[in-house]
């Protein structure tokens, strides 16, 4: 059944578009990602012109997220006092994401920017997981059921002032490390249009030691509001929100969501993660290889900015 | 002199020998939530006081153009290894849809120079001036090339069924990926390759029902518009998660 977007002004398959998003949804309520690092890629691909495919992408992003957190506040593995540092940090950073995207967008460059962007953190983040959780599965055998508990790590991030109890994560320390990770997530946020989990997730369990079970609703708690200030910004300034889009996908979406939070429960974190990484190094190999290999249509149409 | 003093006399014809008379199947197309493109049928008759002069060949041309918008075509090259937008051209006027239907083989129907001063082909409908890159040609001929794989820009000759020299039809179609306007359809009626008469209408392109109401809230309301957005997007989540909630019971 093809149906027209109003605000995209093309027609598209509405159950191609249920399926991406219920395919996105299971990823994202298994792992705590927004999904959008995967659905704006998919959504240039059947041709949504790429402003409406961010926009729209952040109006979806609040829906399964939000879905994704009501499971997780009902198996409490949501740190709301964490959630909210992060997302005071994380607002100012989609702030300042949004002045230095509009910078480059007026140097004509935005493009490379943030395939460049997707394929470095992609890739960084994405072979740091995977080495890490290689080698927990490893330890976790070698040790066999008895599992030593070990010791939680000192580095620097103890040593900052403006300490802070955060008991659902079990931990105390400075508010400036998380506040640095929302106001970095917020930025990336923006300029590559996603909600930012790929990148929040890693950096809650390697650099704040957040246990993994409350990583996941703690950072969905923080991309639905990241991403519905986001959405706002786009719907205001580049009237680039397709609501016919964003339900098709969120229809799709919210219930993906549901399954994929259920399934995440029942896997071992290892797993989980090891999964996440493989997922973000295959699409971070996919951009790269488009930057790589000589496309197949050397040309493209824009729209003249206006001056 | 000979050619001038027959430009003359020609010009001092009372009135037109050959005169177009038209119908459209449809006078405006509505873009509604389940549109997927829309088939206009042309057609028409040619008026004459004289019986048929069988001095020449008589050609249909109809055209419909979408609204002109000027487009920005960037051309990728490698850079240290990876494929980057280098040069760009702005094309002051494209046509968002550009449709191009002859009774005959084109050479046969139309001349370049009528072409020129109408401006009927495609190459001819955009306008590009004041490029800076050299090879503006590779610019505007790649715009055509993407343009026509997406069914926006059509060539077909000799689709206009010319009957009895009279009586002409020929059927468009307007794919779904269409912008809104007013688009122009010109009927030109040729001989020898010269434009004898011409005939142009409107068919307006719009949006009409929740379509337009959308894009109009989300263009003249954009913050109810996003609250309304985020609305949706929390309902959705929260009916989700209360619906599995229940199954899991």
């Amino acid at each position: 059944m093809q149906i027209y977007l109003p605000i995209a002004e093309v027609s598209v398959n509405a159950f191609l578009l249920l399926g991406l998003g219920g395919i996105v949804g299971v990823l994202s309520g298994m792992f705590g990602v927004g999904g959008g690092f995967l659905m704006t890629p998919l959504l240039f691909f059947i041709g949504i012109p790429p402003a409406v495919a961010v926009a729209t992408e952040a109006n979806q992003i609040v829906a399964s997220s939000f879905s994704g957190v009501l499971a997780h506040l009902k198996r409490k593995t949501v740190d709301l006092k964490m959630g909210t540092v992060l997302l005071a940090g994380g607002l100012v950073g989609s702030a300042l994401g949004i002045v230095i995207f509009n910078y480059l967008k007026s140097q004509g460059q935005v493009e490379l920017l943030v395939q460049l962007s997707y394929v470095v953190f992609l890739g960084l983040i994405g072979s740091l997981m995977f080495l890490e959780s290689l080698r927990a599965i490893r330890n976790a055998r070698k040790a066999g059921n008895a599992r030593v508990p070990t010791r939680r790590r000192h580095n620097w991030v103890h040593n900052l002032p403006f300490k802070m109890k955060f008991r659902v994560s079990g931990l105390y320390i400075s508010v400036i490390p998380p506040l640095l990770v929302g106001v970095l997530v917020g930025i990336l946020a923006a300029i590559m249009g996603v909600g930012g989990g790929f990148i929040m997730v890693p950096a809650m369990i390697y650099l704040l030691g957040m246990p993994t079970k409350v990583v996941v609703g703690t950072s969905l708690f923080q991309i639905i509001f990241v991403t519905a200030f986001t959405t706002m910004l786009h719907a205001t300034t580049n009237y680039t929100v397709d609501v016919v889009l964003a339900v098709l996908l969120l229809v799709g979406g919210v219930i993906g969501a549901q399954i994929g939070t259920r399934i995440g429960v029942r896997m071992k974190a290892e797993q989980l993660r090891i999964l996440l990484a493989l997922m973000v190094l295959a699409v971070c190999g996919k951009l790269a290889f488009d930057l790589l290999v000589m496309p197949s249509e050397l040309y493209s149409i824009g729209a003249v900015a206006a001056h | 002199m000979l050619r001038l003093l027959s430009l003359l006399l020609l010009l001092a014809l009372p009135a037109k020998a050959e005169e177009i008379v038209l119908g459209l199947s449809r006078d405006a197309v509505a873009i509604t939530a389940t549109f997927e493109g829309s088939d206009i049928l042309v057609f028409g008759a040619i008026k004459r006081e004289a019986p048929i002069v069988d001095d020449g060949n008589l050609g249909v041309i109809v055209t419909v153009a979408g609204p002109d918008r000027s487009v920005l075509v960037r051309r990728k090259a490698r850079r240290a290894g990876i494929w980057v937008n280098t040069d760009a051209v702005e094309v002051d006027a494209a046509p968002s849809f550009y449709a191009v239907a002859t009774s005959g083989p084109l050479n046969e129907v139309l001349s370049d120079t009528e072409d020129l001063r109408y401006r009927i082909t495609i190459p001819r409908a955009i306008r590009s001036v004041g490029a800076t890159v050299p090879d503006t040609v590779a610019f505007t001929q790649a715009l055509m090339r993407i343009r026509t794989n997406e069914q926006l820009y059509q060539m077909l000759e000799g689709e206009v069924d010319l009957e009895e020299e009279t009586l002409f039809r020929a059927e468009i179609t307007l794919p779904a990926n269409l912008t809104e306007g007013d688009y122009e359809a010109h009927i030109f009626l040729t001989r020898d390759g010269r434009v004898i008469d011409e005939y142009i209408t409107t068919i307006p392109v719009q949006k009409v029902g929740l379509e337009r109401w959308l894009y109009n809230l989300a263009h003249e309301q954009a913050f109810l518009y996003g609250l309304m957005s985020l609305a949706i997007a929390i309902a959705a989540g929260w009916t989700a998660s209360a619906a599995f909630t229940l199954l899991r019971r």
